[in-house]
């Protein structure tokens, strides 16, 4: 482990995200819309560690149920996007032909529309929200999956206890049930944490634009919104929400990187984790 | 070759022929009746109908859409119902400002990032290396709003170097227009130069360990000439494929950052256009970003297939 510092360093920003959401899920130091008009504003201080918003309402609070706010939209848009994007990738390695052809198509199409078009289409079809900016996220993450599975998954293809496994009679859903699968789930996990780092991002981008998580819930996007014309006054309205978007996708994208040298030294091109 | 041009070109045509579709569906479901939000609940039954008369709504939807390809083709659009202008000529205007923005943001994220991964990719394993991806770490996990937000705050509020918000338009003079237009730039180009710096680095570090590298160094060439004439040149040829996309991405990346600064560019376009049911508007303008994409990927395509013959027979 000391060889891979950052890969230290990113699963402890990794842990502190998950402790804290966990944390919200059975104490906050306040109700997270608990308005508080004579508090509005004020400096960190024992009763508000982190202060407290226009409204009065504790930072630290809303932090916390933002992180847990994050990691659903996350969680739930990644696993969109692994399960379908991974069956499509692993049916088109297995079948080849018209069916590769045709998830590589599809993929180009979805992959033409930039993320946030797309999520912008999708939130104007379906309303804002943060259920339907986990919809836009996952429809996005899809063609990221299949692509990197079809790819890996070729490549086991290519080896020869994989066409061993088809001469001994195992069928094509055997071959990548026992070969496919297991030898390109660390490919699988670690794009998974890189493309959580992008969900949380892609998250963030859609509730500061109003699309995503709804107020009074809070969001760490939303939270930028609100504190941009009243920053002048209170800057650290602004800098703290940031601040927890960024250290959450540093310690995703570090815990990425490391996962990847770890599980795969041949992949290894970077010094830093 | 051709063989080759004509595949890719094809590619194209269907992309490009599918994600039309996907947008004329997407809208066509889109809840809410265009002809009752342009005139308001209280129309008569008869108004709507004549305007949807006026403007083809009352067509079949495969009409519609002919119709719709017809117009692009052709380079005559529709009429947007908010601000009663055809819809190519709104789009030209937005243009102005996001196309320098997106190329303003690609030409900072290039000379931030090109002597970045070239430093990184020389001291790989030093200090100088684990600074850049350090830096380029930080870069990537900073939202740009973020970054936008923060640059508001210090160079516009607490210093008072540049405006915080909107744009003076060109006719205020080139140099003001320029000016408003560098906060959101950086904000863009941010990001971008952190992931650019990792791949400047890793083609500078595949092109360090190649043979004609070896010969230049064998010849006696200073080091700096090796550096600058040999590995940097051939270093570039993968980068520029991903300059090319990443272009696309950003003109698409400026709605965020367009609504940070107030600025009126396509991003602000679209995002309005969608919340007032500006159809004609929508469709269009997504269609603009993505046929730039597809048209981008096109041409790295056959640049590619120009440059290495191999990739001609990977199809």
């Amino acid at each position: 482990m000391g060889r891979h510092p950052g890969f230290v360093l990113g699963l402890l920003l990794t842990g502190l995200l998950g402790l804290t959401a966990l944390i919200s899920l059975i104490w906050t130091p306040y109700a997270y819309d608990a308005i508080s008009v004579a508090e509005r504003m004020q400096g960190p201080s024992a009763a508000h560690w982190l202060g407290t918003d226009q409204f009065g309402r504790d930072i630290a609070t809303r932090l916390m149920v933002g992180a847990r706010n994050s990691i659903s939209v996350g969680v739930v848009a990644v696993s969109i996007g692994l399960v379908a994007g991974g069956l499509l990738g692993l049916l088109a390695a297995a079948r080849g032909g018209w069916v590769d052809e045709l998830v590589a198509r599809g993929s180009d199409v979805v992959f033409a529309f930039p993320a946030i078009v797309s999520a912008i289409l999708i939130t104007a079809l379906l309303g804002p929200g943060a259920v339907n900016a986990i919809i836009a996220i996952g429809i996005f993450n899809i063609p990221v999956f299949a692509r990197v599975t079809r790819g890996a998954a070729l490549q086991v293809w290519g080896m020869e206890y994989a066409r061993a496994g088809l001469a001994i009679g195992k069928s094509g859903l055997g071959v990548t049930r026992d070969h496919v699968l297991p030898n390109i789930l660390s490919v699988l996990i670690v794009q998974a944490t890189i493309q959580f780092a992008v969900a949380i991002l892609a998250e963030a981008a859609l509730a500061y634009l109003g699309l995503g998580t709804q107020p009074p819930a809070p969001s760490w996007g939303r939270m930028l919104f609100d504190a941009q014309t009243l920053m002048s006054i209170d800057p650290k309205l602004a800098i703290l929400p940031g601040l927890a978007i960024a250290l959450a996708v540093l310690g995703l994208n570090l815990l990425g990187d490391g996962l990847r040298d770890i599980l795969d030294p041949r992949l290894r091109t970077e010094p830093v984790g | 070759m051709l063989i080759y041009i004509a595949r890719k070109a094809l590619i194209l045509l269907v992309t490009l022929a599918m994600a039309s579709l996907a947008i004329f569906v997407t809208l066509e479901i889109l809840p809410g009746d265009p002809a009752l939000l342009i005139l308001g609940i209280e129309a008569q039954d008869d108004t709507l109908a004549a305007l949807r008369a006026q403007v083809g709504l009352d067509r079949p939807p495969t009409v519609r859409y002919l119709a719709w390809i017809g117009g692009l083709v052709s380079g005559t659009s529709g009429i947007s119902h908010t601000y009663a202008v055809p819809v190519f000529e709104l789009i030209g205007e937005r243009l102005v400002v996001t196309i320098p923005l997106a190329l303003m943001a690609l030409v900072t994220s290039t000379l931030l990032a090109v002597p970045m991964g070239m430093l990184a990719a020389v001291r790989r394993g030093r200090w100088g290396d684990f600074g850049v991806m350090g830096f380029s770490q930080i870069g990537m996990a900073i939202p740009n709003f973020w970054f936008g937000i923060m640059a508001i705050l210090v160079f516009a509020v607490v210093l008072g170097w540049f405006p915080a918000a909107g744009f003076p338009g060109w006719e205020a003079g080139f140099g003001v227009a320029l000016w408003a237009l560098v906060l959101p730039a950086l904000s863009l180009a941010l990001p971008e130069a952190a992931i650019l710096a990792r791949v400047a680095r890793a083609s500078v570090l595949e092109t360090l360990g190649a043979d004609y590298v070896r010969t230049a160094h064998a010849k006696g060439l200073t080091r700096q000439r090796v550096l600058w004439g040999h590995v940097l040149r051939n270093a570039l040829i993968p980068m520029t494929t991903i300059l090319g996309l990443q272009f696309a991405f950003l003109l698409a990346g400026s709605i965020v950052i367009e609504s940070v600064f107030s600025l009126p560019g396509l991003g602000r376009l679209i995002f309005q256009a969608v919340s007032q049911r500006d159809l004609v508007v929508v469709r269009d303008v997504v269609m603009l970003l993505v046929a730039f994409v597809v048209v981008i990927n096109f041409l790295v395509d056959i640049a590619y297939g120009v440059i290495d013959p191999r990739a001609r027979r990977a199809g």
